[in-house]
């Protein structure tokens, strides 16, 4: 039985109980416990199942180690998988569940997996690849993928707030335990910023459980007057239930601060991520214990010892009335003292050492707990909660010498330096032999941009393991990250009381000389059910790389991500390989250092704010009239303004006929507007375009196409002259941002002593197309200005009023119609379009989208950026001969238009399509042509670029390339179609409707 | 027929109080700072000096800040940028420069209250510790540009027209009551 003690316990708040359900049974905690010490003394060992197995497994540790104790965790659209019970705070109503288990908890019919173990060995997944394809599909996968998988995906709407935010700061310390309490005090002294940051909600990390004593008095004392002192401090942030999370090039730190975590649905965001730019990085992360390798160290009751005292003396919790310590250490028995004097019984402690000296067995000894030296545990007994241990000698194969009953074991296999963040940038280990850990190399630091050390470790995360090294480490450490940031620290450490602790014994398997039958029951991976026999299976087939180990076996790959097994199974590795440890090496370590929430990496953005929506003047007009709006780039355009009843085919078809024959008003504002001035703008321009545009009159406009250096066609528009020295330029919507920066590109990097400026001016201008027989009719009916043939032709501008409005009207057509695009300044344009329906109404006006714009231009014949060109497309292709210059000595494009491949007459060339049943040509269809390639598919002569069905036809028309152009004009060829199939269409002429330009021209 | 800012002049107050305002007068100067005639034509424009690398000068309700080594931004009532632009066009005669009025293409907001600088921390990539004042900075706010300053009673920030309702849902998501950063 784990149960709650009737005293102690640091953490809780005995007057403050608080519900909380698992697995829907009503229970009841204290303020104060983790989810995890309320479990416990509620008597819930049996939190989980395992991945493969589906054995019981119970809580083994008290913190982000934690592998087994993953729940559930509330409901509904507040529901998350794989909630940590160790790292989660009670609250009143909190709900979980346990996962991975069918259709019970205490029955799960998953566990017949464990008798069928030696069916899934080390590299199981591998291996049923390796049989016919369709075992894997129809037998191996489904039992796989039915009986594995930890936590359900939640289904509803995430109903929590999250957001972001960033700091910046001189010292970072990451870890509020002693050393990074220590390492602050020293920094912050010095004057340094400095922000500490603690993943619990508690400081002092583990030295108040310890029995540490700082200053001559418990620890507990000094972590309250070095936080005060903290607090005083103006150039000091101290945050809890902050991760630091993982370390990036350049001092860059992320860190989720848990907010809401232990009061959801309070209006707070749940969780924060904090993007954090540090002069210097302090990782004060503390150390990890390892368990020990021995047979059953996965049954329920089997915790890490240091673990059991943090239930013990946090929350007056204990796993059981009799637990037998087992360990290669002192520091264990500091668990065995801490029972003890909680009144708890320890019937023994098995040390693996045949020598145990030190203070700490002393004590232990003195309170007449029996030690039995150079001993090992053969077994643990018991199935879903651990009944007591068989004992045999460390030395030895695991002959039973007694049978002690217990109720709990607490093992203790030394301790590891939490490196994660030291080593996410490149920081070295280096392999400590006296306490077989890998600790942080202090020659081989990740360096900065200025090659400078960039974190420094302190305290059990540098090695310094017991607290009087790890306080005179972290001031060291706390100083030099002040002194490297240019502040002057004065190194002056708390003394701590030395204990003295005999050197551990490394011990990865016990006992040593086990056989099979053992150590395919000792754990080493608890959540991915790895075991020591699967990673020396791995060795015997040839994975000599710990990091194809970790894959082939997957250990370390679960959501803890080996805290507890990567060091324990690369020493078995190393052992099967018979090479040192630091010769095997370990796998690399990542952010983040535990689990970070999607809800926080997206931060703000979701719903509304997910990305921007460029939005035109008259966006609101748009979605008041129900318009359908599609996203180009990132503005939202109407695609076509249906009207009740009528489909969106049926209202395109409407707009476009409208638009022929009265009056059609497009919202143009998106595309691109940019002024080129200078004494040099000609001669750029014409750089940047494949035609002249320093000769274009004042006044007048001029079509023309941009080109990449490649000679492919990047953009096109129509190119006003305002002034002398002033041209403006229309890019099409989605390029504007792009043409500008390839614009300032060419000025700053290449052409910089050419006096040209740049300004891009599209969101100055909302832009209106008035287009249609009637066009003129109601710029007229507006009045202000002179829009006649006469005094306003086709390509020219003029400013004026229309309607009281100041506007720039330009007699441009993409439709082939009488067609006037107006400009007005943006804070007008909305109540400029309005005013154009209003006075257009006796006019047939009707508002048009992008989907009827397409189909106009389509019915011209007028190309496409994106639709007839894709980034292999140039100019000559497209039959645009004409726009480029053959008297400019080069034009940006000219010299790779001139590569034999982009010149050669045998290039696909644009033409139009007739389908001979008047059907459309499907989207994306190639001409096929007679015979297969090389690779045995169907050769083809060319593709279709743009298709529509023209109301104004009547029929089907398409766009395309193929092979000889438009030389192939009255030829009937193939396109094939998405069912099977061709289509028959005839090569004919692109320009389907008014080819002489007679509408326009009007 | 008047003028409209892009969002009518939005309000929201959290811990921080959001308003956007504007139309602000905006011109955009494109000139290099040794262009014999600049000093005169931005005195003449907006009467201030010439703004140091990354500071904004006001002067009353018209100021012109440092947007790039080449480039100014002046600010003035919104019916007064024709009247600049003529003055510097003045002052400018013959010299290679470019000014063009950019006050729509513009959606401005300010932020005030003690603890309006952590609505911006939460967007901006900026250390608003050493954010100096009448300090001109272009950064991003989450996924858009902008500029900001800051006075007395709180910031002004610049960001373009089209994204203005994107900006003021980041604004009022970050200003929440409960979600101070300190």
């Amino acid at each position: 039985m784990s149960t709650r003690l009737s005293r102690g316990g640091r953490l809780i708040d005995r007057s403050a109980s608080q519900e909380f359900s698992f697995n829907g049974k009503k229970l009841r905690g204290l303020k104060g416990d983790t989810l995890a010490a309320a479990l416990l003394a509620n008597d819930q060992m049996l939190v989980g199942r395992s991945f493969k197995y589906h054995r019981p497994r119970g809580i083994v540790a008290a913190g982000p180690e934690e592998p087994n104790a993953l729940v559930g965790m509330g409901r509904g659209a507040r529901f998350e998988p794989n909630q940590r019970v160790t790292t989660t705070e009670l609250f009143n109503g909190l709900e979980a569940q346990s996962q991975n288990h069918w259709p019970s908890l205490e029955f799960d019919v998953g566990v017949i997996n464990n008798s069928l173990a030696r069916f899934l060995p080390g590299g199981f997944y591998y291996k049923t690849f390796m049989y016919p394809r369709a075992a894997w599909k129809h037998l191996f996968e489904p039992i796989i993928r039915a009986s594995a998988g930890l936590g359900k995906a939640p289904k509803d709407r995430d109903a929590d707030r999250y957001e972001q935010a960033y700091a910046f700061c001189d010292v970072l310390v990451i870890g509020g335990g002693i050393a990074g309490l220590q390492a602050a005090l020293v920094a912050g002294a010095s004057g340094a910023r400095v922000i500490v940051l603690e993943q619990t909600a508690h400081w002092g990390g583990r030295a108040p459980v310890d029995g540490d004593v700082i200053e001559g008095a418990p620890a507990d004392a000094w972590v309250k007057s070095a936080v005060e002192a903290l607090g005083k401090m103006e150039n000091v942030t101290l945050r809890v239930r902050t991760m630091g999370a993982g370390v990036y090039d350049h001092g860059y730190v992320l860190a989720e601060e848990k907010i809401a975590d232990h009061t959801p649905g309070d209006g707070r965001p749940k969780h924060r991520l904090w993007r954090i730019r540090a002069g210097r990085i302090v990782t004060a992360t503390g150390a990890i214990e390892r368990p020990l390798s021995f047979a059953g160290n996965d049954i329920p009751g089997v915790m890490l010892a240091a673990s059991v005292r943090d239930y013990v003396v946090n929350f007056a919790v204990s796993p059981g009335d009799r637990t037998v310590v087992v360990t290669n250490n002192d520091d264990a028995y500091r668990t065995a003292i801490a029972l003890k004097e909680a009144g708890l019984e320890v019937p023994a402690i098995i040390d693996a050492r045949v020598s145990v000296t030190g203070d700490l067995p002393a004590r232990a000894r003195a309170m007449g707990i029996r030690i039995e030296a150079g001993r090992a545990i053969a077994k643990v007994k018991g199935g879903k909660r651990v009944t007591g241990v068989a004992i045999c000698i460390q030395a030895g194969e695991g002959s039973v010498l007694e049978e002690i009953a217990c109720d709990a074991v607490a093992m203790s296999g030394g301790w590891s330096p939490v490196v994660h963040l030291w080593s996410h940038c490149g920081g070295k280990l280096v392999w400590d032999t006296t306490h077989a850990h890998f600790r942080p190399d202090a020659t081989k630091p990740p360096t900065n941009q200025d090659g400078q050390a960039m974190v420094i470790a302190v305290g059990n995360a540098n090695g310094a393991m017991s607290a009087a090294d790890a306080l005179a480490d972290a001031a060291k450490g706390g100083a030099a990250a002040a002194e490297a940031t240019s502040f002057k620290a004065e190194v002056k450490a708390a003394s701590a009381t030395q204990v003295t602790e005999a050197p551990m014994e490394a011990v990865w398997i016990m006992p040593q000389g086990a056989g099979s039958a053992l150590k395919a029951k000792m754990w080493l991976d608890y959540q991915n059910d790895v075991k020591v026999s699967d990673v020396q299976l791995a060795a015997r087939e040839g994975y000599e790389s710990v990091e194809h180990t970790k894959r082939y076996t997957t250990l370390g790959m679960a959501t803890d991500q080996g805290k507890l097994s990567n060091i324990n199974g690369l020493a078995i590795l190393a052992q099967s390989l018979n090479e040192d440890i630091p010769q095997v090496g370990t796998t690399t370590f990542r952010p983040p250092y535990t689990p970070v929430t999607l809800g926080a990496l997206a931060g703000e953005s979701r719903g509304e704010i997910f990305q921007p929506l460029r939005k035109t003047p008259m966006h609101a007009w748009h979605e008041a009239q129900n318009a359908y709006m599609e996203p180009v780039g990132l503005w939202r355009r109407p695609y076509t303004f249906p009207r009740a009843g009528e489909t969106h085919e049926q209202s395109v078809h409407r707009e476009v006929n409208n638009t022929r024959t009265n009056l059609g008003l497009l919202d143009a504002s998106t595309l691109g507007k940019i002024i080129v001035k200078g004494p040099d703008a000609g001669k750029f321009l014409d750089m940047l375009y494949t035609g002249v545009m320093s000769n274009l009159p004042v006044g007048k406009c001029r079509y023309g196409l941009m080109c990449n250096e490649q000679g492919f066609l990047s953009d096109d528009g129509v190119v006003a002259r305002i002034d002398e020295e002033t041209w403006l330029c229309h890019t099409t919507s989605g390029g504007a941002d792009r043409i500008h920066a390839w614009m300032e590109d060419w000025l700053q990097c290449e052409w910089w002593d050419w006096k040209v400026y740049t300004a891009n001016i599209t969101e100055q201008l909302a832009q209106v197309a008035v287009v249609g027989p009637n066009a003129r009719k109601l710029l007229e009916k507006l009045g202000g200005m002179d829009v006649s043939k006469e005094t306003l032709p086709f390509m020219q501008w003029a400013d004026g009023t229309l309607g009281g409005f100041p506007v720039r009207v330009y007699r441009i057509s993409f439709s082939g119609e009488l067609s006037y695009e107006i400009a007005v300044p943006a804070s007008l344009g909305a109540a400029f379009w309005e005013a154009l329906h209003k006075a257009g109404a006796e006019f047939g006006t009707m508002p048009y989208g992008t989907e009827a714009l397409h189909i106009m231009r389509a019915e011209k014949g007028f190309i496409m950026i994106g639709d007839e060109t894709d980034g292999t497309v140039i100019p000559q292709d497209l039959n645009l001969g004409w726009a480029i210059s053959k008297k400019k000595a080069d034009f940006l494009g000219k010299r790779g238009q001139e590569r034999n491949y982009l010149a050669s007459p045998d290039r696909w060339k644009l033409a139009g399509f007739e389908t001979l049943d008047g059907s459309v040509v499907p989207d994306g269809s190639y001409i096929v042509a007679a015979g297969h390639n090389a690779n045995g598919q169907g050769n083809t002569q060319g593709r279709v670029t743009s298709t529509y069905y023209s109301p104004t036809l009547k029929r089907g028309i398409a766009m395309g390339l193929i092979h000889g152009g438009l030389n192939r004009i009255g030829d009937v060829v193939e396109f094939n179609t998405v069912s099977g199939g061709t289509v028959k269409a005839k090569v004919v002429d692109p320009v389907f409707y008014d080819k002489d330009g007679a509408k326009q021209n009007v | 027929m008047s003028e409209v800012s892009a969002l009518n002049h939005a309000k929201f107050d959290g811990f921080a109080s959001i308003r956007e305002i504007g139309p602000l007068g905006m011109i955009t100067l494109r000139a290099k700072p040794d262009l014999p005639g600049l000093a005169e034509a931005i005195r003449a424009a907006v009467g201030t000096e010439v703004p140091a690398t990354r500071r904004i000068v006001t002067n009353g309700d018209k100021a012109a800040g440092w947007m790039s080594p080449d480039e100014y931004l002046l600010i003035l009532p919104y019916g007064e940028t024709g009247a600049a632009l003529a003055a510097i066009a003045a002052a400018l005669k013959g010299q290679h420069y470019l000014a063009e009025t950019v006050s729509d293409a513009r959606a401005v907001f300010r932020i005030e209250g003690a603890k309006a600088d952590q609505v911006l921390a939460k967007l901006s990539p900026v250390d608003f510790a050493r954010l100096e004042p009448n300090e001109l900075r272009r950064t991003r706010a989450a996924q858009v540009a902008a500029a900001f300053w800051k006075d007395e009673a709180g910031y002004t920030l610049v960001c373009f027209r089209s994204v203005a309702s994107y900006m003021m849902g980041l604004l009022t998501h970050s200003a929440q009551n409960g979600s101070e950063l300190v």
